[in-house]
């Protein structure tokens, strides 16, 4: 069983993602479907948390949200210890300046862009933000070589194995060193080992960095890997225990849970 | 920041290759046919300003002698020569007729002009070889393209011409090769019946057929003080013909016979234009198309719409400049090859790169409405 988590402890700097009140509600009137009513929560800087629940319970919905490319129907969301959403307006003039400088994205697949080598494919996010490029290859080489794809640099993607590709988009979302980090299923296309490499990766750049990471995921073999765990249904978004979550992943026995 | 339009082109390298070659075709037809056009439009300039008329009298009412058939009297010369302002007139014949080639027949226009100085009245503006016509029967001078050599004798209906001069190119309105014989053979070349129509007219017991005294149309050649349309006005009112200053000569020639062509040639660039934008306007759908999917990865992770939209525009553009660049040099290399005289001017060079940049410009357009239409957050499932 699940139960209600105490409060996650006040930190002294701010947190990484702090959502209250989220409500997304698609369509009006009879066709109305709520995909999110009235989300907590909070993510501490270095913190890797898991947000799991059943098909078409909101969890792209909410990432979408915090990926600030879909707005919501009403709530608060701040991101890096910044407003940015308040009520039923975003407070930053250009959401897609918002996206490359405070938000990592990793997906499913990695989504490489097949005409640019391994190193152009990391280094492209930091010349956006105005570094030369020279700066940003040297930064997407040192990245690299952290992941250990560093001798794959000049390689272009289709080269690479499903594993090293997705080392390298990690690469490619942290190269700006965003407070924010969120990852949409990024062990699906894995086997076990080379998932556990990419939780190990994820949690010490976050560590290292700071990031706050939100990691979507129904893979039941991670769900250790993550310090906390976010459960959604229906559009409710509750905190679940990680071990209880563990013992019963096939159906997620939680109640529904309903914070404050 | 790195140029993202140049990977990903050489990424799809073949397909746009193939697009870029069959464009680049496209473009050098056109251009070609525009080069055909100006071709023809300088080759009527060397016959009517080359001669050294001032007007050309022909029958009332005909354009005559290219456009049209014209009959004058051989004589009114004469007449033509007592009015104020006119210096000289000299008759003309013109015919266009086959000479044998060997392996082959040749269409040519023979012009039959009074012997005069070289670069004179009627004469060839200019001579590659030998000398100008100085007898008045039997020599000839012959237009390179005819493939003649100097000193050769060539036979053409019952007379034999011996070839005296090469000209610099001479040709027709419609594009034949022209010889120039004294008049008085051209005359015969024209008006003299042949021996058969002799031996059938005899067998009839038709009356004898003599030669006629006729020519195309008299040459003329004004005082420097006169003013060309008052004496072709008194030309028209006195003598009952029509006369033509140069001006309004070439504006028949190029508006009756050329008026055709240039129609065509229009219509060419009209399709060129349309196909242009379809094909680039397709090429470039289809490799957007095929990137929606990172497009909106792109868009999700930060990048700006601008800069993908850049990245079509400048690909579409590429693609046009390299249609351009193909098909103008292939123009060019084939330009000497070609039948006819194909003249590429620098004006129509700059139109067809305005062409190829603006309808790829445009055709881009469509490629860049589906990359902003994109919806970052189909990055996400
Ligand atoms: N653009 C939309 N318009 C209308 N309804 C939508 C839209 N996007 C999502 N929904 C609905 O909102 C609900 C939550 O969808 P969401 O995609 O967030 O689910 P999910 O948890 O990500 O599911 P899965 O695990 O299958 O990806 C679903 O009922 C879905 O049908
Ligand atoms: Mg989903």
């Amino acid at each position: 069983m699940i139960s209600s988590a105490p409060p996650p402890p006040q930190p002294e700097r701010p947190a990484g993602i702090v959502v209250s009140g989220l409500r997304k509600t698609f369509g009006s009137g009879s066709a109305a479907v709520t995909a999110l009513r009235d989300v907590q929560m909070r993510v501490e800087p270095g913190e890797v948390v898991g947000l799991v629940g059943p098909s078409g319970s909101g969890k792209s919905t909410l990432l979408k949200c915090l990926g600030a490319v879909l707005t919501p129907s009403g709530g608060h969301m701040e991101l890096g210890g910044q407003l940015v959403f308040d009520g039923d307006h975003w407070l930053h003039p250009d959401l897609t300046r918002l996206r490359r400088e405070q938000i990592g994205f990793i997906f499913q697949s990695p989504y490489l862009l097949p005409f640019l080598s391994v190193r152009d494919n990391v280094a492209l996010l930091a010349m956006l933000l105005g570094r030369s490029n020279q700066e940003a290859r040297a930064a997407a080489d040192q990245l690299l070589a952290d992941l250990d794809v560093a001798h794959r640099a000049d390689a272009m993607p289709n080269r690479l194995s499903g594993g090293e590709q997705q080392r390298v988009a990690i690469a490619r979302a942290l190269i700006n060193r965003p407070p924010i980090l969120l990852a949409d299923e990024p062990t699906a296309p894995l086997d076990s080992p080379r998932a556990m490499a990419v939780m190990d990766l994820l949690e010490r750049l976050a560590g290292q960095m700071g990031t706050s990471v939100i990691v979507v995921t129904h893979d039941e073999k991670i769900l250790p890997r993550l310090q906390r765990i976010y459960v959604v249904r229906d559009g409710v978004v509750g905190e679940g225990q990680r071990e209880r979550v563990r013992d019963a992943p096939v159906r997620f026995r939680s109640r529904r849970l309903r914070n404050t | 920041m790195i140029n993202l339009a140049w990977p990903d082109s050489r990424h799809n390298w073949g397909k746009l290759l193939i697009t870029g070659c069959g464009l680049g075709l496209l473009v050098g037809v056109t251009v070609s046919m525009a080069g055909v056009y100006r071709g023809m439009v300088e080759d009527a300039e060397v016959l009517i300003g080359g001669s050294g008329a001032d007007l050309w009298v022909v029958e009332q009412h005909t354009l005559g002698p290219f456009a049209e058939a014209s009959r004058i009297d051989d004589d009114l010369h004469r007449s033509i020569r007592q009015l104020p302002g006119v210096r000289r007139a000299i008759n003309g014949s013109f015919q266009t007729l086959l000479i044998q080639r060997p392996g082959r027949s040749l269409r040519v226009l023979v012009a039959g002009v009074e012997v005069g100085v070289p670069g004179g009245l009627g004469q060839p503006p200019g001579l590659v070889a030998g000398r100008s016509l100085l007898r008045d029967r039997d020599e000839l001078l012959a237009d390179p393209g005819t493939g003649l050599q100097l000193g050769e004798v060539v036979p053409i209906r019952r007379k034999r011409f011996t070839v005296v001069g090469l000209t610099t190119r001479m040709v027709s309105p419609t594009g034949d090769p022209m010889l120039f014989v004294p008049f008085r053979d051209g005359q015969d070349l024209q008006f003299l019946p042949g021996n058969e129509a002799i031996a059938r007219q005899r067998r009839r017991r038709d009356r004898p057929v003599e030669r006629q005294a006729l020519t195309n149309a008299v040459l003329v050649q004004l005082e420097p003080t006169a003013r060309p349309e008052l004496v072709a006005a008194e030309i028209e009112r006195w003598l009952g013909l029509t006369a033509y200053t140069r001006p309004a000569m070439q504006a028949a020639m190029v508006g009756k016979l050329i008026e055709a062509s240039a129609r065509q040639i229009g219509l060419f660039l009209v399709i060129l234009t349309l196909v242009t934008t379809t094909m680039i306007g397709f090429i470039v759908f289809t490799l957007t198309q095929g990137k929606l999917r990172e497009i909106a990865v792109l868009k999700l992770i930060g990048m700006p719409s601008r800069l993908i939209a850049w990245m079509i525009v400048q690909q579409a553009v590429a693609l046009g400049l390299f249609a351009f660049v193909l098909g103008t040099s292939l123009a060019t290399v084939m330009a000497p090859r070609f039948p006819r005289h194909v003249v590429l001017q620098r004006r129509d060079l700059i139109a067809a790169a305005v062409v190829a940049l603006a309808s790829s410009s445009l055709a881009s357009l469509v490629g860049v409405k589906a990359a902003l239409g994109v919806d970052p957050a189909e990055a996400i499932q």
